[in-house]
């Protein structure tokens, strides 16, 4: 078998490979390339050094919508795993004898539900359900004499209202995630735990947590980077892309709006760049700081 | 002044006003010159020509196809689809139209003009409309200079440029040459429901205290007496406090911020109009409808929950489905802000919008050109005003058909501003940037406590940004 395993991989590998190099990779190295001229999109460029970079630094709007990426980055992967974790341990129970709450089957393919929907209609429905006036969902159904609340039209609460629809789209998905995660665990430990007296909240810290640990880290990478996307909800549901006044200003919005609107698409580029190194630099920081952990389980 | 009657539209007294707009209007710009960026790769796409004959004055291939691409929004697209495309196919029989309508204009066409597939021809237009400026800096758009000297399709011993409203040509000329045309000829104002006023007998204001005294009237009758939606029309609102500046201190205050002039959104002018109109949506505004799409707003104003609603003149037509019998669609004038308005409170904000180009690069730009051509017949101007009640750049088309209410309340403000018509301001298609800023410096000014000085400040600071940033091509006119 031996002498035919390389061409068999190779055979396999290459295609994808090939598409991955080009539109990935190429496309990274392009916007690298691209950060570095003066492009309005349209048309030729010019080099203009690192002047691009200069500008974002000077731009406040930068500096809005990365402080909000880090409120992203910070609230929703605690928040989403946080609720998944509890969701998934109650759909579980600790182990299969144990069992789960009433109708967790049931319960399985509802929180999974939002995960099937595309985003874009996603964001469509919660622009509805947190509509401004009466009309919206929610405003609908509180008494008639209630002045509307406000949603996505208050800089106070409008990236508040994102951050419940990504954790509400991403949820289900790391329930069904963290169940797996707690399936695999040996039924003997919960058993022996149990014979010992543990309570469920006992099993959940000491045995399910230590060793959901290695799904636990690749949930909180792949929900950093997502909250350092948002984009398809706040180029639907925030007020004039990205606002009331910038409440809602991501990094993904600027880069759309200078790319694909301002004619700007050098300096969109060089905040291409920038996201790039943020989230590059976020995967390996928490794969590193959680690693340690992670053995000591 | 003449007078009109209501069922039957005076195109000629409106051409007159048309015309005092597109003298106004052209763009004196003056940029191509340093057009460094743009590339000459044009060889390595073949494009489809044919022999020029006075039948075919653009030289076209007869059965070579073309393509066009139509925004999908106020105006619909049935125009296109029922009387363009027949119209061009009954001459060409054997070129094959290949039609699309989009809503995201830049999002569809733009990498096709960058990966040298473009249309023949496009109507850049709607919110995701793409910076023409830049796309002719790139030489992206067809030079339309032989369109316009070719003879017009159905009338007779005149040249296309010939049978247009005066300035309409210029309107689309960038650096000498024309790239666009601007098709429709929209007249902006305030909208409200004549029958909901003549039921309720409100008179029309002139004057800023009897505007704002209506307004109280309007909302003790449990009406939202002014609204726009914020979340994706606050254009709309950008528009209304321009006009009214316009009207304190003449055109030249639009000018100035076109031209980013220092100072020029500290304006006095522009300063008491943002006074004003902040102080209308402290009063008046309705909290929630920031964060209200246009569709939204414009449903609540045909169930008589708004009174009036600043736009331009498709806006019939966009809500022509959802208007209801008891409603009746009319438009007035901005009144007047102060008493000593350089212009007076009939001036009217009215334009030719609306660009259609032919792409350079496309496979086949001269049968774009001979799309708009055709679209430049009167046969399909004629059919264009009665299918989107918008009137359109070709002198004449609409002579004698009864077209309906809103545009015909329109026209009789067209005709009462007599000279004082004005083409406006290009700053939102010149500098995306600066529009972005409008729209939220004006959603800011109306729907939180109307600071008129902070909203100068705020634009000053933006327009000065962009006046500063090298890379941004910039414009000019007088």
């Amino acid at each position: 078998m031996r002498h035919g395993k390389y061409p068999f991989i190779i055979g396999f590998l290459v295609v994808p490979l090939a598409l991955y190099l080009v539109f990935v990779v190429g496309a990274y190295l392009q916007m690298f390339q691209l950060s570095l001229t003066d492009w309005s999109g349209y048309g030729g460029f010019s080099y203009i050094g690192l002047e691009n970079f200069q500008k974002l630094w000077d731009d406040p709007v930068f500096w809005i919508a990365l402080r909000h990426n880090l409120y992203l980055l910070i609230l929703m992967p605690i928040v989403t795993i946080a609720l998944a974790l509890f969701f998934a341990f109650l759909l579980n129970s600790g182990g299969k004898k144990a069992g789960g709450v009433w109708g967790s089957k049931v319960y399985r393919v509802i929180f999974f539900f939002p995960q099937l929907l595309a985003l874009a209609i996603v964001a469509v429905i919660f622009g509805r359900v947190f509509g401004s006036d009466k009309s919206g969902m929610i405003n609908g159904l509180l008494p008639q004499s209630w002045t509307p609340w406000l949603f996505l039209a208050d800089e106070r609460w409008a990236l508040t209202c994102i951050l419940v629809v990504l954790v509400w789209q991403a949820v289900g998905f790391y329930v069904v995630l963290f169940s797996a995660g707690m399936g695999s665990i040996a039924e003997e430990i919960y058993e022996a735990a149990a014979l010992d007296g543990a309570t469920k909240i006992t099993l959940f810290f000491r045995i399910t947590l230590p060793l959901l640990w290695d799904t636990l880290q690749v949930a909180w990478v792949y929900l950093g980077i997502a909250a350092f996307d948002a984009f398809a909800l706040v180029n639907i549901m925030s007020v004039n892309h990205g606002g009331p006044n910038n409440s809602t200003q991501v990094l993904s919005m600027q880069i759309y709006l200078n790319a694909f609107q301002n004619s700007q698409a050098g300096y969109a580029s060089a905040l291409g760049v920038v996201l790039f190194f943020l989230t590059l630099t976020f995967a390996a920081l928490t794969l590193r700081v959680t690693r340690r952990d992670a053995v000591q389980a | 002044m003449s007078e009109i009657t209501q069922s039957e539209l005076d195109r000629r007294t409106l051409l007159r006003r048309a015309a005092a707009v597109g003298l106004v209007a052209a763009p004196g710009v003056s940029f191509l010159s340093a057009c460094a960026g743009s590339d000459d790769n044009s060889d390595d796409t073949k494009q489809a020509t044919g022999e020029k004959s006075a039948d075919n004055p653009l030289g076209i291939d007869p059965k070579a196809g073309i393509e066009i691409v139509i925004f999908d929004g106020g105006l619909g697209t049935k125009y296109a689809t029922d009387v363009d495309t027949p119209l061009y196919n009954k001459k060409w029989p054997d070129s094959k139209v290949t039609y699309s309508a989009t809503q995201q204009v830049a999002t569809t066409i733009k990498p096709r003009l960058n990966s040298g597939s473009a249309p023949d021809m496009i109507n850049n237009s709607g919110s995701d409309l793409m910076d023409f400026g830049a796309i002719v800096k790139a030489g992206q758009a067809a030079d339309l200079s032989d369109l316009f000297a070719a003879p017009s399709l159905d009338i007779a011993g005149k040249t296309v440029a010939e049978t247009l409203v005066p300035g309409a040509v210029q309107q689309g000329t960038y650096d000498g040459k024309p790239f666009a045309v601007n098709y429709s000829f929209t007249v902006f104002g305030l909208w409200y429901n004549k029958k909901l006023f003549d039921k309720n007998k409100w008179t029309i204001p002139t004057t800023w205290a009897d505007f704002t005294a209506l307004l109280e009237k309007i909302k003790a009758a449990g009406i939202t007496p002014f609204s726009y939606a914020g979340a994706n029309a606050s254009y709309y609102m950008v528009r209304a406090i321009m006009t009214s500046a316009a009207k304190i201190g003449t055109e030249q205050v639009l000018k100035d911020i076109d031209n980013l002039k220092p100072g020029a959104w500290t304006n006095e002018a522009v300063k008491q109009a943002a006074a004003a109109w902040g102080e209308v949506g402290k009063k008046f505004a309705n909290p929630s409808h920031l964060g209200l799409k246009h569709t939204e707003v414009q449903l609540q104003q045909n169930q008589d929950k708004v009174a009036f609603y600043p736009c331009g003149s498709w806006l019939e037509n966009e809500q022509a489905a959802s208007t209801p019998a008891g409603f009746e669609y009319a438009m007035m004038a901005f009144p007047s802000v102060t008493a000593s308005d350089k212009l007076p409170a009939t001036a009217i904000n009215a334009a030719a919008g609306e660009i259609y180009f032919a792409a350079a690069k496309s496979k086949n730009p001269q049968g774009g050109k001979e799309y708009l051509r055709t679209m430049l017949s009167k046969e399909a101007a004629l059919e264009f005003t009665k299918l989107t009640k918008s009137l359109t750049v070709v002198a004449g088309a609409a002579d004698g058909v009864t077209i309906s209410p809103g545009l015909t309340s329109a026209n009789d403000a067209l005709s009462k501003a007599g000279q004082d018509v004005f083409m406006g301001y290009l700053f939102d298609t010149w500098y995306k940037k600066l529009d972005d800023a409008s729209r939220e410096a004006a959603n800011q000014l109306f729907f939180k406590g109307g600071d008129a000085q902070k909203f100068c400040d705020t634009m000053e600071a933006a327009s000065q940004a962009v006046a500063k940033d090298s890379s941004i091509t910039k414009f000019t006119r007088s």
